[in-house]
């Protein structure tokens, strides 16, 4: 497009200086307007924080919140995470939604293990967080004993909105990895 | 034929399966698509329920009844309060009562819709999940208002509510028995007249009414097979005497009968809830009695009394005599009953959930029978299980 005097917004998009002896300021300008600057981590990590693909792994309660999560009024396709995979090999993030019983814990790691890297875990509720209120023989007193957790969302069971919080710390925490607090 | 073509393939279904509705493991045995053997696998919830209770006084236990049947909790928690008022020879004001009829037919309501949403998901028909769940939004959503929780709430107590429903409840409740009976028309015409939907259920996972008996099922599995049985009809509880209403039964015990007396269910339910909103009575929601129920609030200022029997509820709780009841309702799944042993003390001694989810279940490999494994999704689905249910 031919620049016909005055200002043109093609103008600071487009240089059309040859070399680096004709670039005038405004080739600068339109250099920088043009060229993102960034590691391939942030890239990739932008990437993935937006399309977290979580696993279809429903256990108690907190599986009937997560489906609500999915329907249309709370709506997780705003945030890029809608496709709930059956397999576990075509996910990236478990959502432990519900209480871990002592039979069913080698299984959730087994489906863990099946999950490629990157991968992240949301305990969500109680149960899966530290045990709720069931101190006994038969559950797992918390997720963290048998995965690494990294985003635990209180409630029992926690709102829709709550875990869409919670997905959005995980988002953040993904997009900026030295943000994990250590424990 | 030859030893090689009769083998057979053990094939494990679950427990992390999306079809199983929870973490139900099922052993099929195949010769090719046809199913020889089919046992389910429990316990992947076990999560102590009855051993807990023991271990709570009788108004802590009320937090437990709606995690084992998450899908019902107002019928849940009806059914415990029930067990322990008829332990203590008490019953709850007839406010309470209704309020609570009210809640427990809509929890009916909200039940069926995740099965109907989730049934039908099964079979790939993913747009009625979002449908359903839009509705149950609306049920959650009163239950909310009520109770302050959209799911476990603990709002009934031992001799009535916690508190009186607030202003707006009765309106909101209307409106959605006005807004509801076309939903339900708008399901219908999406399934009932839908081909592959009939195709797939008509005739798949029969049982006959004799073995619906044999194994102790209950609930709109045994009413699909034509055994005419309510809880609500057979063993009135909680008012359901005064009310007019069908048990609807089915013919042929399949998935398509069982789904077509949940849908008339939900219609029956809205019924009840319409009657029950006409002749709501005025009054307390909680008996007066200071030895079961906590003082209200605003008499703690002005009574010693009343703070003595506050202290004395909150550190021990009440003292049943001690003895045995069972009390059972009609949850969405059958009959849910409890089974309390007291030993005088502010604990119980045993509680026995009896979950219909359980017996049902067991009723899955005669369904199966001769079927085609691909008419497993849909056994379980008609079934509706519940699995913290199943495993307490």
């Amino acid at each position: 497009m031919a620049v016909t005097g005055g200002v043109s917004l093609r103008a600071t998009l487009v240089s059309r200086a040859a070399t680096s002896a004709e670039a005038t300021a405004a080739d600068v300008r339109a250099l920088e307007s043009n060229v993102l600057t960034t590691t391939v981590d942030r890239m990739a990590s932008w990437a993935r924080k937006n399309s977290l693909w979580p696993a279809q792994f429903g256990l108690a309660c907190c599986a009937i919140e997560m489906i609500a999560v999915a329907q249309s009024r709370f709506d997780i396709a705003r945030f890029g995470s809608e496709a709930f995979r059956a397999s576990p090999r075509q996910a990236d993030l478990m959502i432990v939604s519900g209480r871990v019983s002592q039979k069913m814990a080698p299984v959730l790691q087994h489906i863990y293990e099946q999950m490629l890297d990157p991968k992240w875990v949301i305990a969500m509720g109680d149960c899966a967080s530290c045990g709720g209120v069931f101190n006994n023989y038969a559950l797992v007193q918390g997720v963290d004993k048998l995965v690494p957790v990294d985003v635990y969302v209180a409630g029992c069971p926690p709102r829709p909105e709550a875990l869409l919080y919670g997905l959005l710390k995980l988002q953040e925490l993904i997009a900026n990895p030295s943000a994990r607090r250590r424990s | 034929m030859s030893e090689l073509t009769r083998e057979t393939l053990v094939l494990n279904m679950g427990p992390q399966h999306p079809a199983t509705h929870g973490v139900l493991r099922v052993l099929l045995e195949l010769e090719g698509e046809a199913i020889v053997g089919a046992e389910p696998v429990i316990g992947y919830l076990h999560t102590g329920f009855e051993k807990e209770m023991e271990t709570r006084t009788y108004h802590q236990n009320i937090v437990f009844p709606p995690r084992i049947e998450y899908l019902a909790t107002f019928i849940e928690e009806q059914a415990y309060v029930l067990a322990v008022e008829k332990l203590l020879g008490i019953s709850a004001p007839p406010r309470a009562t209704m309020i609570r009829l009210i809640l427990a037919e809509l929890s009916r309501i909200a039940s069926h819709l995740v099965y109907l949403g989730t049934g039908a998901m099964d079979l790939n028909v993913s747009s009625l999940l979002m449908y359903c769940f839009r509705d149950r939004e609306e049920i959650l959503d009163i239950f909310e208002m009520v109770s302050g929780q959209r799911m476990m709430h603990g709002y009934f107590r031992i001799g009535g509510l916690q508190w009186d429903v607030p202003t707006g409840f009765t309106e909101r409740v209307r409106t959605f028995l006005k807004t509801f009976p076309s939903r339900l028309d708008e399901f219908e015409t999406l399934l009932t007249d839908n081909l592959i939907w009939r195709e797939r259920t008509e005739g798949v996972a029969v049982l006959s009414a004799e073995e619906a008996l044999r194994y102790g099922c209950t609930g709109p599995l045994l009413r699909g097979s034509g055994v005419s049985y309510d809880v609500r009809k057979a063993f009135p509880y909680g008012g359901y005497d005064e009310f007019t209403f069908d048990v609807p039964v089915g013919v042929a015990g399949d998935a398509f009968d069982r789904y077509r007396v949940r849908m008339e269910e939900m219609r029956q339910s809205l019924r009840i809830v319409g009657q029950a909103l006409d002749r709501l009575p005025e009054g307390p929601v909680l008996i007066d009695d200071r030895k079961v129920a906590l003082p209200p609030r605003g008499e703690l200022v002005r009574s010693m009394e009343a703070v003595i029997h506050q202290f004395k509820l909150v550190s021990e709780g009440i003292h049943p005599p001690a003895g045995e009841v069972y009390a059972a309702v009609e949850s969405p799944r059958g009959e849910k009953g409890y089974y309390i042993v007291s030993d005088g003390s502010n604990r119980p001694w045993r509680v026995r959930v009896r979950s219909p989810s359980f017996n049902n279940l067991q009723a899955l490999p005669v369904m199966l029978a001769h079927g085609s494994v691909a008419d497993v999704v849909v056994a379980i689905a008609s079934i509706d299980i519940v699995l913290g249910d199943v495993d307490r």
